[in-house]
């Protein structure tokens, strides 16, 4: 089975803060990491990989030059090659014209199964795996939590807010991975090794992707940002430092102001 | 006015087991107010099996104009071909101009792929909705960067202008039984060409917990609580007040509470009456997921904790020390309510 696994470098959002004076956002120091579900869907192939040696893992990524990071990781965590989206033409990309990209991309390499995370976490959309299988015509199951490979067709877990389906899905196909559903294994130490000295990361650009500019980057994104603002917390409320008891006695009186005792 | 010039707001209405979703008239009660400002129509769209004309009346008297109804055996279930199929039929034909959908484990895996395929933009887990005055386009703000960031989004040249909310966000709007509109059951057509994948099985998720979204009062965990056997006795809090308990992502993490109990960017949004944020220090992520509550009490032990700048009633104070003290006063004060 051949396997595309997407994978998205992200900041760190637990540790971005805001400057309280300029109203931006505070990056440096920020680390760039391996968005937790993409890890989690990499997990995931790498064992079915473990189970069937018969598979290839390819990891894709799009971005800037610096998002090799992330490329070397899984490579180093046990991923076959890696490819590099990256040209000019795909910046500021929505997610339509980012699904777009990736799916073309992901065409020419071929696959049986595609992998995303279920949303990275500097965006939160969970919307560029469904569009990326939607570009590819191919059926597409998100929010999974479990997988098994038989054949020519896989049995998922997928997650609701309070059930689950169990699903049967033939490939080739898409599924969205969530974090919760194994713990990543870390990178080996003979990997690390091929990673970073001997692999040579493919990149593709516009040109290997066979699309043209206007579909793609802020040119072939239908959603634009008309503005970005830091969030204004509300000031309303009173702070006091009391003794334990009375501080009590504090929040019983503003519960029965409130008719709530 | 030509009716192809009069803007309809879409509204995807969820059903699960053909019961309809509370986001849903949610959703309306938005649409009704962007229909407004600029005399449009809302359009209230519902997939299920028996979905019937209560249900859509229903939708009428919360807001909508039109409902339309597409029942058919294979759209009990949710899965994503079937409802993407019958519902990119139904846009191209309404032509709307915005279309929203909730932002659930159904909403967020349908429509990016209904966007796809209509080829137009999606703007996920907004958390404002409003029509631009000059150009008529929808602007729809959403939080990035875990919260750190709000950004508004437009999408002015394609359409329909897709936005999914979460649940829990927007308001719906209270029943008017005198509100009337145009009900419309749709024959449709689905072979088993849409079934791109197969439902084994569809399992009930036990929740021994309360839905923390449905509390009236919530009793929440931060790190600053300190370990299990403290937080443990936060539940005599709760019990004492009826409360359900939930908690930051740190206690998440930490093995505490379920992810189903979490508020914030990655958790739920809440609204309930009173939060209660013990030890949470009020990272943005958490505070994006609870700020509308009603009254916020927040405790902890560092007064330049950002939760006390959302807090109602803020107390620099050990949670440790002063939960106890607030169990006891609500026990006396049950006692003495209990002798009169």
């Amino acid at each position: 089975m051949k396997i595309v696994v997407c994978i998205k470098q992200v900041p760190n959002t637990n540790e971005i803060r805001i400057d309280p004076i300029k109203g931006t956002l505070i990056r440096d120091g920020v680390d760039s990491i391996m968005n937790p579900d993409d890890k989690a869907g990499l997990e995931t192939a790498l064992e079915l990989k473990d189970n069937n040696p018969d598979t290839t893992i390819t990891v894709i990524t799009m971005g800037p030059q610096q998002a090799t990071a992330v490329l070397r990781e899984a490579i180093a965590m046990g991923a076959d090659d890696a490819v590099l989206l990256t040209d000019r033409t795909f910046a500021g990309a929505d997610t339509w014209a980012t699904s777009l990209t990736i799916a073309n991309a992901i065409r020419k390499i071929g696959f049986d199964l595609i992998v995303c995370g279920r949303q990275a976490i500097d965006g939160d959309t969970a919307q560029v795996g469904p569009q990326i299988a939607e570009h590819l015509s191919i059926p597409h199951v998100s929010y999974v939590s479990a997988v098994e490979h038989k054949g020519d067709y896989l049995i998922v877990k997928r997650e609701f807010e309070d059930f689950y389906q169990r699903i049967k899905v033939p490939t080739p196909c898409l599924i969205t991975a969530l974090s919760s559903m194994n713990k990543p294994r870390y990178m080996r130490v003979g990997r690390i090794f091929d990673a970073y000295r001997n692999l040579e990361i493919k990149t593709m650009g516009q040109v290997d992707i066979n699309v043209d500019a206007e579909e793609l980057g802020l040119k072939g994104s239908p959603t634009k940002v008309r503005k970005t603002e830091t969030k204004q917390a509300k000031k309303s409320g009173v702070v006091l430092e009391l003794d334990a008891k009375d501080s009590a006695e504090k929040i019983i009186k503003t519960l029965a102001e409130k008719y709530i005792i | 006015m030509n009716n192809e010039l009069i803007k309809k707001v879409m509204v995807f209405v969820e059903t699960r087991n053909d019961v309809i979703q509370t986001v849903g008239l949610e959703l309306i009660g938005k649409a009704r107010d962007l229909a407004d400002v600029q005399n449009g129509q809302v359009i209230a769209v519902v997939l299920g099996d028996k979905i019937s004309e209560q249900d859509a009346q229903d939708l009428i008297i919360h807001g909508a104009d039109q409902a339309i109804i597409a029942n058919h055996k294979l759209l009990k279930t949710y899965m994503n071909e079937p409802y993407t199929q019958v519902l990119v039929n139904i846009m191209q034909d309404v032509k709307p101009d915005s279309a929203l959908f909730g932002a659930s484990t159904i909403g967020r895996d349908l429509a990016p792929r209904v966007s796809a395929r209509l080829h137009t933009g999606l703007t996920a887990d907004c958390t404002g909705l409003e029509i631009d005055e000059v150009s008529g386009l929808l602007l729809m703000t959403r939080p990035a960067f875990g919260g750190n960031l709000f950004a508004t989004i437009i999408c002015p040249d394609h359409k329909p202008q897709m936005a999914s909310v979460r649940p829990g966000v927007m308001q719906k709007k209270e029943k008017d039984d005198s509100r009337q509109g145009q009900i419309t059951f749709l024959d449709i057509e689905l072979d088993s060409s849409a079934l791109t994948y197969e439902v084994l099985e569809e399992v009930a998720i036990v929740k021994t917990k309360k839905n923390i979204e449905d509390a009236n009062i919530l009793v929440s965990a931060g790190r600053g609580v300190g370990n299990p056997a403290n937080f443990n006795k936060l539940h005599d809090l709760a019990n004492s007040l009826g409360a359900a308990i939930s908690g930051s992502r740190a206690v998440v993490d930490a093995g505490w509470i379920d992810h189903a109990q979490q508020v914030g960017q990655t958790g739920k949004t809440v609204r309930p009456e009173v939060y209660f944020a013990l030890g949470i220090s009020g990272a943005i992520q958490h505070i994006a997921g609870m700020e509308e509550s009603e009254l916020i009490i927040a405790i902890n032990k560092n007064p330049e904790a950002p939760i006390f700048e959302v807090a109602d009633l803020g107390l620099v104070g050990d949670v440790n020390q002063i939960i106890p003290e607030l169990v006891k006063a609500l026990n006396n004060l049950k006692e003495l309510k209990k002798n009169n």
